[in-house]
This record gives structure tokens, sequence and C-alpha cells, in this order.
């Protein structure tokens, strides 16, 4: 065992004697890892980022929440037997609401979408959520100003809102929006609480942050016909809880519905799950493709490594022809070239990695990356695993060469 | 007892579709503490013999025995272990690794055999030291002389012990007064009961040696202790 490890130290010496004494080559065949190995790092890194965005986004949204809606969100079911169903209504919502004993929170939203307007500022297209006091506590919102509408301005229908923080930054710039009137296509809105930043892109218009809110009365009264269907959030009171809490729902949407024992759901309850599903779905193709690309620059370095080994074995073949003249088995001349290769993918390695991590810290200002350890760790077998595959070949021709013909060579 | 005994050796090379012969049938026997030339002109196979009793080459046929083990069919990995330990090689162009210092390049055989950092130390000193250069132990070969190089060979090849030195023309590459010292030196290393093998096809380098075999066209053609008659019974 001993014996190995100073054959092994000898091979040391010698890949960092090889590597000193041909800088410029080194260091160009290192830069081939250092691309390869920083590419990798940044991809794995902003897919780690983007990972976190989501989740974050969604428990922004609330955890443990159920979103009772006349179509389901993500199915394959036929987009048109859905449409068929009854819509949801404000009515059926207040049925429900009254029969439901286990949600932590229940409310409508509805959706709709308009120009908001303060002074010459103005937001195109702001996603409008129409819904009652109770929704924020189907939410983890926090609030930079004021409050959530009170149970009187929700039931009153007053035109009160409460803003995002990107679209209060848009309107107010510096000023204080508390108590400041907004327009909403020409209606005037009140407003009476600016959310905290959420801080998560990943949701789009969905992201709180860009979204206005105001009491479900309103949009009846001046955007929607009182017909229109409505979302019902139900927020479990806990994640053991959510399953019996959906259990409840169905149960008692099915009795507000007027459905019978045999009859199918004509609506559909749907879960973060679905969302998380259907973001795999996407994303996770967007990841094996991403990492697919970055990887084929690895493989070039990996090619450039093995090409200047063999360079390099064959250079050094009357040194190969001295070494097994005094003794050095296949073994010690194959795990000589085999610790060159993974030396130089290894510093590369290192190299591209410190790149990667200062990148992304860059980049962070613009897109969400999240530098894990694991990543860090990936990145280094990585190289390490590069250097030895591509080194395989050289080092093993290095190995069998006979020494009569090594020892002629000049 | 003998070190070496070959018996019936060919080695034959395919050259295109050509058979060439380079050893045919060669027998030989050397003893311990024996000093012995090989000569003959080029092409008459003394470098296919000494890579065959150097171990870096196996014969086509015949046997190889060395020190009472037979080599002739060994496996690469186990003639370098042989080679390790049984042979102390002294080439015509020196052979040093030119990025190391003659102490690593002495110390390098021990590293393969596997011997602790500190005995390898005092091991590699005292072969340096035995050719006269302890001094010169940290220079690289770059830095030393023809003849100081060669002598770092010489260490090298001493440094294990090894049953037999073998040299292929160690003065080929060294002017005649360098040359003179490096034989006066392997006289000094015969005297303290080595075996050495000397290669070369110079009859005054020969002479240095106790007994001279000749080969022609891959035979023994003679074998004769210097200044006496043929040696009965060794060979053919």
């Amino acid at each position: 065992m001993r014996h190995h490890l100073f054959e092994w130290k000898e091979g040391l010496l010698i890949s960092l004697n090889a590597i000193r004494a041909n800088k410029a080559r080194s260091i160009l065949t290192m830069l081939g890892i250092v691309i390869g190995i920083c590419s990798v790092a940044l991809m794995a890194t902003a897919i780690n980022g983007i990972d976190k965005a989501f989740v974050d986004g969604i428990s922004a949204l609330g955890a443990n929440n159920l979103y009772i809606d006349k179509y389901a969100w993500f199915s394959d079911e036929d987009f048109f037997l859905m449409r068929n169903r009854k819509n949801v209504t404000m009515e059926q919502f207040e049925r429900f609401e009254k029969l439901v004993q286990l949600p932590l929170a229940v409310a409508p939203t509805i959706l709709t979408m308009h120009k908001v307007l303060h002074g010459d500022n103005y937001v195109e297209g702001t996603l409008m959520t129409g819904t009652t006091d109770g929704y924020v506590r189907t939410t983890n919102f926090n609030f930079a100003r004021g409050r959530f509408f009170s149970p009187l301005e929700s039931s009153g229908a007053r035109n009160v809102a409460v803003l995002g923080s990107e679209v209060a930054v848009h309107l107010f710039e510096k000023q204080d929006p508390l108590a400041q009137e907004v327009k909403v296509d020409g209606i005037p809105f009140r407003v009476v609480g600016v959310l905290e930043k959420q801080g998560s892109n990943m949701l789009g218009n969905f992201n709180p942050d860009n979204q206005v809110y105001i009491p479900i009365g309103t949009v009846f009264k001046y955007f929607r016909r009182d017909r229109d269907t409505v979302t019902i959030v139900v927020r479990a009171r806990s994640t053991e809880l959510t399953e019996a809490t959906k259990e409840e729902a169905i149960g008692m949407m099915r009795r507000v519905r007027g459905l019978l024992y045999d009859e199918k759901d004509d609506f559909s309850v749907n879960t973060q799950e679905g969302l998380t599903t259907e973001y795999d779905k996407v994303v996770g193709v967007i990841k094996l493709v991403g990492l697919f690309i970055t990887g084929l620059s690895l493989l070039v370095g990996a090619i450039g490594i093995m090409n200047i080994m063999f360079v390099s074995v064959k250079e050094r073949t009357k040194e190969i022809g001295i070494r097994k003249a005094i003794g050095a088995k296949k073994r010690t001349i194959m795990g000589q070239f085999l610790t060159e290769a993974a030396l130089i993918c290894l510093l590369g390695g290192l190299v591209g990695l410190l790149l990667a991590v200062a990148l992304s810290m860059l980049i962070n200002k613009f897109l969400p990356t999240s530098v894990q350890v694991n990543t860090i760790v990936l990145a280094i077998s990585i190289s390490l695993l590069t250097g030895i595959v591509s080194g395989l070949a050289p080092a093993w021709t290095a190995a069998k060469m006979d020494p009569v013909e090594a020892l002629r060579y000049e | 007892m003998n070190i070496i005994n070959l018996e019936n050796i060919s080695r034959v090379y395919q050259v295109g579709s050509e058979e060439v012969h380079a050893l045919d049938g060669v027998s030989l026997k050397i003893d311990r503490n024996e000093y012995v030339a090989i000569m003959g002109p080029s092409g008459s196979g003394k470098s296919t013999l000494m890579n065959i009793v150097g171990c870096l080459d196996t014969p086509t046929s015949g046997s190889y025995v060395l020190k009472g083990t037979d080599v002739s069919d060994m496996s690469d990995n186990e003639l370098a272990e042989v080679r390790n330990r049984e042979i102390g090689f002294v080439f015509q162009t020196f052979n040093l690794l030119p990025r190391a210092t003659s102490f690593h390049n002495v110390e390098l055989p021990l590293i393969y055999a596997g011997v602790p950092a500190a005995e390898r130390r005092q091991k590699a000193e005292q072969a340096l030291a035995s050719v006269g250069l302890k001094e010169r132990m940290l220079h690289k070969p770059n830095e030393l002389s023809g003849g100081q190089r060669q002598r770092v060979a010489v260490a090298r090849a001493l440094v294990v012990g090894p049953s037999i030195i073998l040299a292929d023309e160690p003065t080929g590459n060294l002017d005649s007064k360098t040359g003179e010292d490096i034989m006066s030196l392997f006289n000094e290393i015969y005297k303290l009961g080595n075996t050495i093998i000397l290669v070369t096809h110079e009859e005054y380098i020969a002479n240095h040696a106790k007994r001279v075999i000749r080969l022609l066209d891959g035979k023994v053609e003679s074998d004769k202790l210097v200044g006496s008659r043929t040696i009965p019974n060794r060979g053919n």
C-alpha cells in the first residue's frame, strides 16, 4: 500500500513538473476545461435559482391552498366539456363558506386586467384580483404600508385597492401611496395598503408584486357580469389536513351545486401540486437541454485534454522508456499520465468554478441564481472525472509501450 | 553458480514479409562477479542480446534463467520488477531524466522498489558518493558534464544493488579521457564484487573486461578469457 503511495507521489511530482515545463500549453488546454466547467456550473446554478424562485413564489401565494374552479388547471380533460360546466357563482361561494368547517380561510377570486393610472404614471394591463377580506388569510402577505381591505369595505364593495410593490413603485415612484387615489379604467380607487416585495419573478403577472387587489363586489359592479365564474381559494390549516380539507370541500361543493350521488363533479379542485407538476414538465426539459448543451462544451474541453495528453505521451516516449528500464510497471506509467490529466482538469475545474461563482453573483442582479454546495462538489467531481476519462487512452498508450522501442526513440 | 544461463536463445523480428533472425541459437553462461564484454559489428545481434539479458525483451525461443528464475515467459509487469531488482542499466546516451536532479534520478529505482523515503535518501546519497558526485546531488543533467552525467547513471544503476550491471557503449558519447575515467570506475565496481556486462564495438574498451564474447550474424563467434584460450564448456 505504501508502495503505491510512493509511486503516486512520484506521479504527482512529475505531473506538476510537466505542467510547469509546458505552461502555455497547459494553460490553453486548461482553458477548455475552465469554460466547460464554468458553463456547466453556471447552468446548474441558474437551474437551482429558477427552482428556488419558483418554490418561493409558490409559498408566497400560500402553501396548502386549494383552488375550486370551473376548470381543471392542469389536466388532459376536454376543455370543451369543462366549458359546458355551470359557472361557480358568488351565491354558491356564500353557501359553500357557511358549510365548510375545516379550512383556515376561504375566499372567492376573480381576475380582470385593466390600465391602472395615477397622475401621469400608469401600468397597462395590470392583473387585478377581485376578492373578499378573507383572502389575505389564504396568503403569506406582509404589508409595507397600510392593510388589506376590511370586511366592511369588502361587503360594501367600496372603491379601495391594495397595490403590489412593483405597481406601487411604477405609479407613485418615491411618494407614499397610502390614502392616494388610483384610477382603474377611469374609476377612482383609494389605496388602503401596499404589499411588501414578494420577490419572485417566476410567476410573471401572477406575482403579487405586479397585481392590484380590490373588493370582488367592485369587479362585478364595474367590470364583470354577476354570473361570471369565480375561483374559490381554500386554505387548509396544515399540510396534514390538506387532504381532509379537500375531501370536505368536494363534498360541500357537490351539495352546493346540487349534484346527485351518481353524477360526476362538475368543478375541479386544483392544487399547487398541479402547478409544480406542470412546472417540472416544462422546466425539466429546459434543464436537460441546457445541461446537454453546456455538457458539450465540457466534452470539447475533454477532447482537448485527450489530444494534449497524446502529444505529451509522444514527446516523453524516451522518458517512458527510461522509467520502464529502471523498473516502472504499467500501472506506474498509467498512473503518472492519469494524474497529469486529472490535475490539469482539476485546476481548470477550480478556476472554472470560481469564475462561475463570480459570474452568478453578477447575473443574480438580473436573473435568480443560487450557488449550492452540491453544485460545487459536482463540478469538482466532474472535472476530476473528465480528466481521468480523457487521460485513459493516452495513459494506456504510454503504459503498453515496448521499452526497447521507447528507449530508441529520439 | 551461474547468474545468467541462456539456453539456445533465438529472437526473430518480422520486417515486412521477411523474418530477421537477430539471434540464432545463442547459449551463454555468466557467473557472479564476471566482467564480460560483448562485441560484434553492427547487425551482429549484440543489442538484441543486451535487451534480452536486460529483460527489456523476451526471446522468441529458448530459455533464459536469471539467478535461478526462468524469465523467458514473464509478463511485462514481472519483467519490470526483475529489471528493477536485478539489473542496473548504463546507456550510451546516459538516459537521465532531464528535468530531475541527480539525486532524484538516482532515487527513482528505489521509488519503484517501494523503499521508504529516509532509506531512499541514505542509499541514493551513498551511491552518488561512490561515484564522487555527492556535492552535485541537486544539479540537473544539463548542469553536468558528459562524464558526470554518466557517473550519475552509474550511481542509478548501482543504487538497488543489482545482480548485473549492463552497460551499452557507456563511453560512446564521451571523449577518450573521460571514457577512461568511466572505465576505471567500472573496474572499481567490478573489484567490489559486481557482475558487469559491457556491450561495445571498441577493442580498447573491451580490453577492460576479463572475458570477451564476439557475436556475428546472431551467433556466438568466439568466447575467450582476455589473453587466454577459448573457455571450454561455456556457451556453444
